[in-house]
């Protein structure tokens, strides 16, 4: 075993104080019937071949491709600062900080990541538990659920699919109702589809729409918000942080809890995970937010310290009676988070998302000219759909001359003919004026490929 | 000799900042002057951002600190000195496997093809991952016995969430629809009740016996049509195989009842034990425990789980599937409408996931098999050593940890158990895990792990011992205790009772607002 400190000496001398000579009986509790005589698997590999192997099998994963895919994960400059502190054992090999004595270090950046959480989004409570946007998104709407003591939530559908269905999965069992709501032809939801559902059928615990939304197009969350409030239903904001440099907080529009995915943060892309989810909310909600929170006390004798504080809402303490079933928190990527925010300080972050605005705009400009035009009309950030016919074979196609021309929208909207034909592409402030430049090129001339096969096929 | 000192801005209750030994530290919020930072990013050109209507912008900027880099990282490192960790000592915490982390996982996670690839690549641009998340799915299924491994989950309590999941989409599909309860002992992790009540299920508990299995009769009992599965910790929450565990599968699979084996511990029976082939239908792995993936201060994990013939199509959407010319690709939406769908975002926390699989192909199947000998024998030995000084309660070989209890010495002296686990950091030791399973009185639930050498065992062993011995002899040291950690005992009753759960920059009670 590679980490085994064991030596033969220091098992027999284990096993003498035990009275015993082999291993076995320790193991004799197993029934015979089900006991298993080890594991059909290959023998130990070397640090050494297991080294170069695994850089062999990242070497066939394609990150060279010119990339404009977001979606909900989106490419940034990751400070080397970020990696380091995140890489400090200290950090890294501890527990959840159940001995507070000992844990300072965790308990003060899970403060300091509540603190600048709540900065961002004007909101109050801020939970660093939770695994990604989509069950962030998921929790945030069960708390709607319990605080308003009602069963249906309205959901734009340009909310990220992925976590619309996370949402239905975590529905599902209780029987709780999802439905979606339409969007105009410029990207945003459609109000007056709103005030209709609100106006019949059972009372809605909640409404949620994203800002910008799963299109890019930034919503009406102002007068979202007032009709989901009018009729007593509270208002979930599914947000992006590092728009929230630039965007209107949710706290200023009226939002009772905003839910997103905190990867663009500091963290890696890593093809899927581990990422962070963000859970922030009025503090009218402490009660009903799930998952660790961390307090600022005192001890003994007066210095100030930090606590895992509220535990009265979790799993461990009230079973079958908790908030939800959440035991992590997600610490780390909290960490990574906050030194990431930190490092860049405000300007730092601002720069980041206005950085993000411009390359998009250069972006649209190039793609309209290849021919590729955006799909809806409303304000965009940093991302936004361009219209491309027969788009998922030219996506495909584009990846064999470099580039990842984002996400094919027939994937998430099969359904829909405007869409279906759609790229949903974005821009950072680490795209680069030649990138953009590789993608219009190649995207003219199998645009044009695409022209000649229907003129070949007409 | 006292240490030099080098005076800097303090908040109102640190004392000064010294360059020596754990020190509290002033916040980021508090550690801000305006001014300080940037050259990170290069600046938008102006009007990056007039095409964004007014009523959509922020009217003022968020208040986040400003620091240059120096700062920000002495802030951290310092902070990093006040944590307790694996790297830096024993870490006994039961149920939770604190195990060494290797390094080379660590290395693993950040190769540029791994670390930079999107969620949302194309197939054919993500074999690598693809191929090192199908083969992990096929470790799992050695390892576990079952047919067939989701990676998604992110967490253990995301994993149960999962399985319980599938458990109530297979009842469903079989028209029996009365099966709406959960049957969990009385032994149970938190997270087991927790995840039924998520998963729309009422929880029965059920005694455990005086040998700290599951109660046979309780369970029978408590077994009826309507029961949809039983949860099963194995080995217990109590270190202890359940050595009944083939009647308790009969009479479970004899109700219709279908059998969730939390794997928190299975650090204990790798190669000796495999769920799946002993007739469990799901479980969970906790890839932080057994697989020596960080615990990062409480996250991320990750939480694959394995099923058998009968869950196998109910698993969450998308799965990794290999087609016949070897390539890998993930399932299409929709194309297994038996699914329950989709638990996250994306395909997995394939960045947790790589270094388990580094871990386990580190160390092999012999490997694996020798870490549960080695957490089992070292725990054994541990428990031997203590017995003396604290009362064991079940007297039977252990697995991988063990419970011991202060009860006869809080008697005999007012110490609890509190009292010892706080007295153990003054000793150097993280204490293990206390109060849980909530079924022992004054409980220590002890996880020595199998890299520990016996040298570190020994030391432990002495520590507790001597504790024993203060709390006979001096009590009030023991009570006070921390006394060397970077703090005292902590106002946890203040902080549930104000919760300040955010540094507010406009009360002015700390330095100014950053802007």
């Amino acid at each position: 075993m590679p980490y085994g400190p064991h030596t033969t000496e220091d098992r027999a001398r284990m096993l003498e104080v035990l009275g015993l000579e082999t291993i076995a009986p320790l193991f004799a509790d197993i029934p015979t019937s089900v006991r298993a005589n080890g594991l059909d698997l290959p023998g130990p590999e070397p640090e050494l071949e297991l080294a170069a192997r695994l850089e062999r099998l990242a070497a066939r994963n394609r990150v060279d491709l010119a990339n404009f895919l977001g979606a909900g994960v989106y490419r940034h400059f990751l400070p080397p600062a970020v990696d380091q502190m995140i890489s400090r054992g200290e950090f890294y090999t501890a527990y959840t900080p159940y001995q507070p004595e000992i844990s300072q270090g965790t308990l003060q950046t899970i403060y300091e990541f509540q603190s600048l959480l709540a900065e961002l989004t004007g909101l109050d409570v801020v939970s660093a538990s939770h695994y990604d946007g989509a069950a962030a998104t998921a929790e945030a709407a069960l708390m709607a659920i319990r605080a308003t003591r009602r069963e249906r939530v309205l959901a734009s559908r340009a909310i990220h699919r992925h976590y619309l269905e996370t949402t239905r999965t975590y529905f599902s069992p209780a029987g709780l109702v999802l439905e979606e709501l339409p969007t105009l032809e410029d990207g945003r939801t459609d109000l007056a589809a709103l005030e209709r559902a609100l106006g019949v059928g059972p009372p809605v615990a909640a409404v949620l729409a994203g800002q910008p939304n799963a299109f890019g197009i930034l919503e009406p969350m102002g007068e979202i918000g007032r009709l989901a409030h009018a009729a007593g239903a509270l208002f979930v904001a599914v947000i992006e942080p590092v728009s929230l440099a630039v965007l209107a907080p949710p706290g200023e529009y009226g939002a009772d809890i905003a839910a997103g995915e905190g990867q663009p943060l500091g963290i890696a892309p890593q093809y899927g995970g581990p990422y962070l989810g963000i859970l922030a909310a009025t503090d009218a909600l402490v009660r009903q937010i799930p998952g660790r929170l961390v307090g600022k006390t005192t001890d003994l004798d007066g210095r100030r310290a930090f606590v895992m504080t509220l535990r009265a809402r979790e799993q461990d303490i009230r079973r079958e009676r908790a908030a939800s079933n959440i035991c992590t928190n997600q610490a780390l990527c909290a960490l990574a988070a906050t030194v990431y925010l930190a490092t860049l300080g405000p300007h730092g972050l601002r720069d980041v998302a206005a950085g993000g605005a411009a390359r998009a705009r250069d972006l649209e400009h190039a793609l309209a000219e290849a021919g590729a035009p955006r799909i809806h009309g409303g304000a965009y950030l940093n991302e936004f759909a361009v219209a491309v016919p027969d788009a998922e074979r030219v996506h495909a196609a584009l990846v064999d001359r470099g580039v990842l021309a984002g996400l094919p929208l027939a994937r998430w909207y099969p359904d829909d003919a405007r869409l279906r034909d759609g790229l949903l592409v974005c821009a950072t402030e680490v795209t680069t004026a030649d990138e953009i430049a590789r993608f219009a090129d190649a995207l003219r001339v199998e645009v044009g490929t695409t022209a000649t096969m229907a003129e070949a096929v007409r | 000799m006292s240490a030099p000192r080098i005076e800097m801005q303090t908040g109102p209750d640190l004392g000064p900042r010294t360059a020596v030994g754990p020190m509290l530290q002033p916040t980021l919020m508090e550690l801000s002057r305006p001014g300080r930072g940037g050259g990170k990013i290069p600046h938008p050109p102006p009007g990056a951002l007039d095409a964004i209507p007014a009523e959509h912008r922020r009217a003022m900027p968020a208040a986040l600190p400003e620091l240059n880099e120096p700062e920000v990282i002495r802030h951290f490192v310092n902070l990093s000195h006040l944590n307790y960790s694996i790297d830096s000592g024993f870490y006994p915490l039961g149920s939770c496997t604190m195990k060494f982390n290797p390094k080379i996982n660590e290395w693993v996670a950040r190769l540029f093809g791994f670390a930079k690839l999107h969620p949302l690549a194309p197939d054919a641009a993500a074999q690598g991952s693809l191929e090192m998340l199908w083969e992990l799915e096929r470790l799992l299924i050695e390892i576990s016995g079952m047919v067939a491994v989701t990676l998604q989950p992110a967490a253990g309590a995301h994993g149960e969430l999962t399985g319980i999941l599938m458990v109530r989409a297979y009842h469903e599909s079989r028209g029996d629809e009365e099966r709406r309860e959960v049957i969990v002992p009385d032994s149970s992790h938190g997270t087991n009740p927790a995840t039924a009540s998520m998963a729309g299920f009422t929880t029965i508990t059920v005694p455990s016996d005086a040998r700290g299995g599951v109660e046979l009769d309780a369970l029978r009992g408590a077994l009826s049509p309507r029961t949809a599965a039983v949860m099963l910790t194995n080995p217990s929450t109590l270190g202890l195989f359940e050595d009944r565990i083939v009647e308790l599968l009969d009479a479970v699979h004899a109700a219709g009842a279908l059998a969730y084996m939390d794997g928190a511990n299975l650090n204990a029976v790798l190669g000796k034990f495999r769920p799946g082939a002993a007739g469990f239908d799901v479980m969970h792995f906790n890839v932080h425990k057994t697989f020596s993936t960080p615990h990062g201060g409480g996250g991320p994990g990750a939480g694959p789980v394995g099923v058998g013939e009968k869950l196998a199509p109910f698993l969450p959407s998308p799965r990794v599937l290999r087609e016949a010319d070897g390539r890998f690709r993930l399932e299409a939406p929709g194309e297994r409408p038996t699914s329950i769908g989709r638990v996250r975002a994306y395909q997995g926390s394939t960045g947790v996931l790589l270094r388990a699989y580094a871990y386990i192909c580190s160390h092999g199947g012999s490997g694996l098999v020798e870490v549960s000998e080695d957490a089992v024998l070292a725990a054994n030995y541990l428990k031997s050593e203590l017995a003396g000084a604290y009362e064991i309660p079940f007297d039977r070989p252990c697995k991988h940890e063990f419970v011991a209890t202060a009860r006869g010495l809080k008697e005999a002296s007012g110490v609890r158990t509190l009292d010892v686990a706080k007295r153990l950091i003054d000793k150097g030791f993280h204490p293990p895990t206390i109060y849980f399973p909530l079924i022992v009185e004054e409980c220590l639930l002890i996880e020595p792990t199998e890299t520990e050498s016996i040298e570190t065992l020994d030391a432990f062993a002495e520590a507790m011992t001597a504790i024993a011995r203060e709390a006979l002899e001096d009590p009030e040291v023991v009570k006070g205790a921390p006394h060397t950690a970077p703090v005292r005992r902590l106002d946890e009753a203040k902080a549930a009772r104000q919760p300040d759960l955010r540094w507010r920059a406009m009360t002015g009670a700390e330095t100014p607002c950053p802007q």
